[in-house]
Order: C-alpha cells, then sequence, then structure tokens
C-alpha cells in the first residue's frame, strides 16, 4: 500500500492486524463513546453550557427514577426490535435502511385490525395485530428486495426512498379516511378497543412489547447460531462465492431475510400503536428505525447485546428530552447521537488496522 | 551503443512468510521489448511493482538510466519515466479519453485546457499510430481500446518505460498484433517495454530479450533468436520432470464423468470451452495441461454446476446433469477443490468448525432437522484437523489466520469427508510449501485408489506427469488431445499446450 506520509525513504502505512484481539473489540466502544461525550461536551461550552452538568441531568433523568428508568424501557423496545429488524439483514450485507417505513407499514396494518376487526377476546386480537404487522412489515421490505435479488438493484437507496411513501400513506389514513369521525378534525384515528391494546407492567408505561423484544432476540439468536438456515444466512454474508460453490440459494435467502427484517420492524410499529400511543398518529416515531441503525451497529449485530445498547438509546433519547425541558435544544441530542456513530465506526479501523511506519526500522505506532 | 534503461541489482522483497523475490537482478535496453515470463506466483508482477513504486525491496537497488533511485510511491516512479499498464485498467468510466489522460498529469496547472490537451492528443496518438477519439466516453470503447488509452495516458506523462501486466490476457488475437504494433513503434523511438506474461508463443514473436522467473529467483535470461519454446518451458517449470508416482493398476471400467460437446462461455461473454469432449472412469486420475487461461477455470466451473452450460451435454454416473443446481451437483458426489481456497473453498472469517460443514450442513451429519449439532460437528473437525494435520492454534479462530498449506490441507479433509465420486482439483498444489504439496498428491492418489474419478488441473507438467493416468491438453478452450501415461513426451504436451493438434505435433516430434 502505498504510504499515507511519506518522508524520505519512511511511510506510514496502514497494516491489517492478524487476529482481532478482544480487548480491542471491547475497549473500542468505550473509548468511543467517550470520545464522542469529549467532542459533545466541547460543543456545549463553547455554546455556554457546563457539560458536566448537562449529561449528569441526561443520566438521572434517563436512569435516576423510577419514572426515568420505565420511559428509557418504553423507549428501548421499538430501538430494540428494529434493530434487531436491521441485523438481520446487515449480516447478509442487505442495508435495509427501511425500518423506519417497514416500522409505520406494521403500525399501519396493526391500526387496520384494531379499527376494522377487533371484535374477539384480546389475546386473538392482540395476535391477529402481530401477525398483520409482521405481514405488513415484511411485504414492504419485498418492494425493495424483490428488485435486489432478481436485478441487483441497489436495496439502500429503495427501502430510504419507501420509507418516505410508508411514512406520508399513514399521513394520508390519518388526515384521510381513518380520520376519527368524533376527533374534532383532529388527525388522530379513533383509540383502539381495550381489545387492542397491549396490556402494560404494573403502572409504568412499559408495555408487553418488551416481551416481543425479548423473544425476537432469543429466536434470531438462536436460529442465527444454532440452525442451518443461520448457516447459510452467514456464510452468504461472509463470502456470497463460498455460499454459491457450497450450493446455497442466495435469491431465495434475500427475500427471507428482507421479510423477516421488514416484519420484525413491522412489530416494532405494531409495539408502538398498541401500547403507547393507542391510535395511529402522525409522529408515530421519532427515527427509531434510524437509530436502529446505529444500535446494530454498536451491538456488532449480536442480538444480545442489542438489549444492553437499545437501553442506553432509549436513556439517551429520554436524557434528550430531560434536557429539553430544562431549555437545550434538541439538535445537541441528534448531534451526540451522531458523534457516538461517528466515532464508533471511525474507531473500528483500529481493531482491523494498525498503523506502522516502514521503510526504516520497522516500529508499530 | 545501447542504453541500459532499467538495472535492477540483488532485488530481494519479502512478505509475511513468503519470499516473492529473491536476489533477483533483471535490465531493460532501450529499444527492447522485454519478456518477464514465468508461472503464476513466480514473482514476476511484484517485480514490476518494486519497479513502479507500489512496493519497497526490502534488498537490492534500482537504477533508471544509470542513476540509482529509491521510490517511495508510484507518482516517484511516474516521474522517472516508468510507466505501468495494470490489468485492471484504472479509467474513469464517465469521463472522455481526454479527461482520463490529463487527469491527476502533474504537468497540467490548476486549470485545464482541454480543447488544447485534446489537440496535443490527437497529434501524439496519431504519432504512435493509437488509434483513441479524445471526446469519446471511456465506457464506450471496447477493451482494446480502453488498453490504449491507458497507454496514452503514459505516453502523455513522459513515460519512457512502459510495463505491461498481462496485456493480451483479454484481447482478441487481432488486438494483441495492432499492440505489439503499436509497442514496436515506441521501441523504434528508443522507448523500452517490459511485458509480463506467460503465453510462450507470443513471446517468440514479439520480444526481443526474455527473463524467466521462477520460484521468485531469475533463472535466465534469453535472447529471443537464440532460444526456443522448448528451452522456455523448461525453464519456466524447472527442468526436472521425475519423480514420478507408482500409479497401482487398478481396473476402470466404468465411465463416471462425461463430458459431451460441451461448450460454456466466460466471464466476458467469449466462447471459452468449445465442444469439449472428455471422459473420466474410475480410478482414473485425468490431468489437465494447458497454459492458463485456456478454459481451464471455466471447465472446473461448468463441472461444479457453477457455470451455465451453453451446449452439449453433463454426466455424471451415466445421468444427465446439464443445466442442474449446484447443490443437485454437490449432492450427486462432484466435489470441486477451488483455485480459491480462501474465498472460495472457504469463508475466511469463520472458524475451522464452520467451515468443515460448508458441503454437508443440510445433511444428518451436522444435525438432526433444523438444527446444527456444533458439539459434534466440532469433534468431527478435531478428528479431520488431526488427519490431515492442520495447524492451527485452537479450531475457533478464523480461518484466514491459516497458511496456504493449512488452508488447502483444511480444504481436502473438508471435500474427501463427504466421500465424492467425481473430484476435480484446480491447480491444487500452487503456492504451497512441500509438506502440503505431498499431502494433496497422497490425498489424491488415495482417492483414484478408492476408485473416485480425477481431473487435475495443473500448470505444472511435472505435477501433471507424476500423478495422471492420462493428460489431456486445453488450448483456447479446445481439447487438442489426450496422451496416455505410457507415452508422455514432454516436447509433444509442450506443442499441444502452444496450440497444435495431436496428430500434428506427434509428427512433428517423430520427425526431429
Amino acid at each position: 500500500m502505498a504510504g499515507l506520509l511519506a518522508v524520505k525513504g519512511r511511510a506510514l502505512t496502514i497494516e491489517k492486524r492478524g487476529d482481532i484481539s478482544k480487548a480491542a473489540m471491547i475497549l473500542n466502544p468505550i473509548l468511543s463513546v467517550a470520545l464522542a461525550l469529549l467532542v459533545g461536551g466541547t460543543f456545549l461550552v463553547l455554546t455556554g453550557h457546563d457539560p458536566l452538568e448537562i449529561y449528569s441531568t441526561m443520566l438521572k433523568g434517563a436512569f435516576g427514577s423510577a419514572y426515568g428508568l420505565s420511559e428509557t424501557v418504553v423507549k428501548a423496545i421499538p430501538l430494540l426490535l428494529s434493530g434487531l429488524a436491521v441485523s438481520v439483514a446487515f449480516r447478509m450485507q442487505l442495508w435495509n435502511i427501511g425500518a423506519e417505513g417497514q416500522l409505520y407499514f406494521g403500525a399501519i396494518a396493526a391500526t387496520w385490525v384494531a379499527l376494522f376487526h377487533a371484535d374477539g377476546s384480546r389475546i386473538i386480537v392482540l395476535s391477529m395485530m402481530v401477525g398483520a404487522a409482521f405481514v405488513a412489515g415484511g411485504l414492504w421490505a419485498m418492494i425493495a428486495a424483490i428488485p435486489r435479488a432478481f436485478f441487483k438493484v441497489n436495496e439502500t437507496i429503495t427501502t430510504l426512498m419507501l420509507n418516505y411513501v410508508a411514512i406520508l400513506y399513514s399521513n394520508y389514513l390519518i388526515y384521510g379516511p381513518w380520520k376519527d369521525p368524533e376527533g374534532y378534525n383532529f388527525p388522530l384515528t379513533a383509540i383502539f378497543p381495550e381489545s387492542a391494546v397491549l396490556p402494560v407492567l404494573g403502572t409504568s408505561r412499559i408495555h408487553f412489547g418488551l416481551f416481543f423484544g425479548l423473544a425476537a432476540a432469543l429466536i434470531l439468536y438462536v436460529a442465527l447460531w444454532h440452525t442451518k438456515w443461520g448457516y447459510e444466512i452467514r456464510v452468504i454474508g461472509e463470502s456470497p462465492v463460498a455460499a454459491r460453490y457450497a450450493g446455497m440459494n442466495i435469491v431465495k435467502n434475500i427475500l427471507i431475510v428482507m421479510f423477516i427484517s421488514g416484519g420484525l420492524a413491522g412489530i416494532a410499529g405494531m409495539a408502538e400503536v398498541s401500547g403507547i400511543s393507542q391510535r395511529l398518529q402522525p409522529g408515530l416515531s421519532p427515527g427509531y428505525g434510524y437509530t436502529a441503525i446505529i444500535v446494530a451497529w454498536l451491538a456488532r449485530l449480536n442480538p444480545f447485546t442489542m438489549l444492553g445498547v437499545s437501553f442506553i438509546f432509549g436513556g439517551l433519547l429520554v436524557g434528550g428530552y430531560t434536557m429539553q425541558t430544562s431549555g437545550l435544544p434538541a439538535a445537541l441530542v441528534s448531534m451526540l447521537q451522531g458523534a457516538i456513530l461517528f466515532f464508533v465506526l471511525g474507531g473500528e479501523i483500529f481493531t482491523k488496522y494498525r498503523l506502522v511506519l516502514t521503510g526504516g526500522d520497522r516500529k508499530e505506532v | 551503443m545501447e542504453t541500459m534503461l532499467v538495472k535492477m541489482v540483488s532485488i530481494t522483497k519479502k512478505f509475511p512468510g513468503v519470499i516473492a523475490n529473491r536476489n533477483v537482478d533483471f535490465e531493460l535496453k532501450a529499444g527492447q521489448i522485454h519478456a518477464l515470463l514465468g508461472e503464476n506466483g513466480a514473482g514476476k508482477s511484484t517485480l514490476m511493482s518494486v519497479l513502479t513504486g507500489l512496493y519497497m525491496p526490502d534488498d537490492g537497488e534500482i537504477h533508471i538510466k544509470g542513476r540509482k533511485v529509491s521510490f517511495t510511491s508510484p507518482r516517484d516512479a511516474i516521474s522517472a519515466g516508468i510507466g505501468m499498464v495494470h490489468q485492471h485498467f484504472r479509467l474513469v468510466n464517465s469521463f472522455s479519453v481526454a479527461e482520463n489522460i490529463v487527469m491527476g498529469s502533474s504537468s497540467e496547472g490548476f486549470l485545464i485546457d482541454m480543447h488544447e490537451a485534446e489537440k496535443k492528443l490527437a497529434a501524439f496518438s496519431e504519432d504512435y499510430g493509437l488509434n483513441v477519439i479524445p471526446k469519446a466516453k471511456v465506457w464506450q470503447l471496447s477493451v482494446g481500446e480502453q488498453q490504449r488509452v491507458e497507454i496514452v495516458k503514459m505516453l502523455y506523462r513522459g513515460a519512457e518505460i512502459l510495463v505491461l501486466d498481462e496485456p493480451t490476457a483479454v484481447l482478441t488475437p487481432q488486438e494483441s498484433r495492432e499492440l505489439f504494433a503499436t509497442l514496436r513503434r515506441m521501441t523504434d523511438r528508443g522507448k523500452g517495454v517490459i511485458v509480463i506474461t506467460h503465453k510462450l508463443q507470443e513471446v517468440m514473436e514479439n520480444a526481443d530479450r526474455i527473463t524467466v522467473l521462477r520460484d521468485g529467483q531469475s533463472v535466465a535470461t534469453f535472447n529471443v533468436r537464440d532460444t526456443n519454446p522448448k528451452e522456455l518451458a523448461q525453464a519456466m517449470v524447472g527442468r526436472d520432470i521425475t519423480g514420478s508416482y507408482e500409479l497401482p493398476e487398478i481396473t476402470k471400467c466404468e465411465t463416471i464423468l462425461q463430458l459431451k460437446n460441451l461448450s460454456a462461455y466466460g466471464d466476458r461473454g467469449q466462447i471459452a470451452l468449445k465442444e469439449i469432449n472428455l471422459a473420466v472412469r474410475r480410478g482414473e486420475i485425468v490431468g489437465l495441461a494447458g497454459v492458463a487461461g485456456n478454459g481451464q477455470k471455466e471447465l472446473a466451473e461448468v463441472i461444479a454446476g457453477l457455470r451455465e452450460v451453453a451446449g452439449g451435454k453433463l454426466h455424471f454416473l451415466g445421468k444427465d446433469y446439464t443445466g442442474k443446481s449446484v447443490r443437485q451437483i454437490v449432492d450427486a458426489g462432484v466435489s470441486l477443490i477451488p483455485e480459491d481456497r480462501l474465498g472460495t473453498g472457504l469463508v475466511g472469517s469463520l472458524d475451522a468448525v464452520s467451515n468443515s460443514i460448508l458441503k454437508n450442513y443440510r445433511l444428518k451429519d451436522a444435525g438432526r432437522g433444523w438444527f446444527i449439532n456444533w458439539r459434534s460437528v466440532r469433534k468431527c473437525t478435531d478428528k479431520l484437523v488431526k488427519d490431515y494435520d492442520v495447524k492451527l492454534t485452537r479450531l475457533e479462530a478464523p480461518v484466514k489466520l491459516l497458511s496456504g498449506g493449512n488452508l488447502q490441507k483444511l480444504l481436502l479433509a473438508r471435500e474427501m469427508s463427504n466421500n465424492p465420486e467425481i473430484i476435480v482439483a484446480v491447480y491444487p498444489a500452487r503456492g504451497l510449501d512441500i509438506g502440503a504439496i505431498e499431502t494433496v498428491r497422497n490425498t489424491l492418489l488415495k482417492q483414484r485408489e478408492q476408485g473416485k474419478a480425477i481431473v487435475l488441473i495443473s500448470e505444472e507438467l511435472e505435477e501433471l506427469f507424476a500423478l495422471s493416468d492420462r493428460i489431456a491438453v486445453i488450448h483456447e478452450g479446445e481439447i487438442m488431445g489426450t496422451v496416455d501415461r505410457d507415452c508422455l513426451d514432454l516436447n509433444e504436451i509442450g506443442m499441444m499446450m502452444a496450440g497444435e493438434r495431436k496428430e500434428l505435433a506427434n509428427g512433428r516430434v517423430a520427425s526431429s
């Protein structure tokens, strides 16, 4: 490789590391978050705030009280579900950026069941809602998956574009045909009947969607690491050439994986409408489908690590709201999230590569 | 007096675990086309990467026109007048020819007068008989035209010394002739040209001098008028073709693998295999000899189901498998030992345990129903690794950390554990150490004794002579003929590799 900086026959070059050390894998995210907080802190100082005070307000808001903690879990649920959703696709190098739209379609399908087919016991209605949300999210993902599988159409762009379509379609329903006739013309659907609302834990807002997330993580783990299908997915993701050589059906698996990915995001949408808002309304998701991408990467696509990471990001969101109520711009929170992703992905290169001084004595820097 | 354009003295370049060049000397005179000949992995490309500043040598000196130089980047080499035309062109498809040529040229200032550049270019290409249209976009050009753009680009940047890496690999015969005519015009103007190649015929027709590399060392330099293809072939593959194995007699009646008038297209849509007829019987190793790039890769892929059959039939055990899926062919007992061990044969980022079930994960051996029983798979892997003496630190380490020899042993272990009926081994010993080569050969011989049908594709005639019951020679996608073990003759095989049919080659050898 050509030198990055060449001085008198010596050059600083990037060299691939052999085995990736455990320490590097653990240290990297920690250092990245620390650096992100440092950069965020600098901005806070420059805008005339005390970073330590702000960070501690955030921490207290998110984790410092029973209410804060429960709210953090509430935010973590959709993050976990859509994080798992994108991670399945990412594992196969399918860049599904469309969890947001798939989440909306899941919510739409669940709402459809809740508004028009909610006659039955709670368990039946809720099961129908979950099923409808999974299928709707999955089918929405298929729109991007089919051209990807058969014609190699770039799924990053199609899934992203479909997000806007899904959100606008949901708005159309809310402002149009599904608007609550008794809602004083507010852009909301009618409130769901009791049988279409997910049960909650005690008096908190933590709803049954938490168990969907936990179950999904467990099922995905088992499916990916202990089944023949999961083995195929991992081989295709790591080396499509080897997968073809082994006789694996790549096209079929692209379709299956995108369907599951969209379906899981759809369940996240179902959990939001049924567990939190109890109706379809605009701004259902504050970008969970996008934050999920960060969550999935930080967790290195590992379903169990994702439990912790989505909890922390839930905390970040709740902490952000706390700061907003104390007069800080919401953009600062988004900036912090961005900074964390930037440093984690940037730091990734140092777990895989190292800097080496070549030419004279070989020395590691 | 002839000017010495390039003088490389005792160049040594090491990579972790490999010495790619060992004390190689190389000289290029002005006005000459100098061919660098050698098998894959002989160190040709490394040597030229050292000359063009991509690699810094660990030892040795480079002199350009008598001046000692030390390049730290390709830019240094370009400013010293050395231009390289890579096998994969470095052109921007959506840019025009002129834009590609001017782009990155250090002689241009911040502002570029495209009109002026185009005029200059047109005059320039006419001078060398390089017909390029400055305004054409690169994506509109054929491969041969793109190559001409690369050459003009180098000349435009003031290259006195032009290095071309396998330039004719992507060209039609007509285009190849035009290319060498152009190169000749350049040498007539006092420039020097180095061509990396392994095509003997081309070298004999077009080069002035030839340096042969083998195993990272320079074997000899010949003047083209003082040598012949046979001498070059021997220098390339090593002089001694001895050490033949005793092949135990086996009754080989039943034909297991049969290709009938089989044709296939190559990656670029060219005809890569032309009506191939080949039958391999139980307990037989059929060697496929040929200069690399004559259809060997395509033949192996067609048998493994990885490449579509364009015409003809493919039979295993008497059943028609034409157009069947890879999975069906794997299940029929066809095992491919691919050329590209890491990437095709094994998944680098997965561990040995995961890699050990790549072919049979669907079967009961890997676990019942939908699940994989990793504990029992691990136990089997452990046994395979021990049986084949694969050296690894732990079973859970990603296999990309293994050396070439250990990778190949692991791959063989896996493939043989599935008890295949038909084995296609593509360059199975390439780049391996002696120990691993022994394992490869013994494995193939053992499989032969067990009654498997084996196709062995190799560039090393020594290996083919040692192991094959018969040798079929392929040239430009056609089988030139098949020679039985008892009648093997190096000259005859050499002639057939150069494109003569068996009957002709036979006659020529007999009369000489």
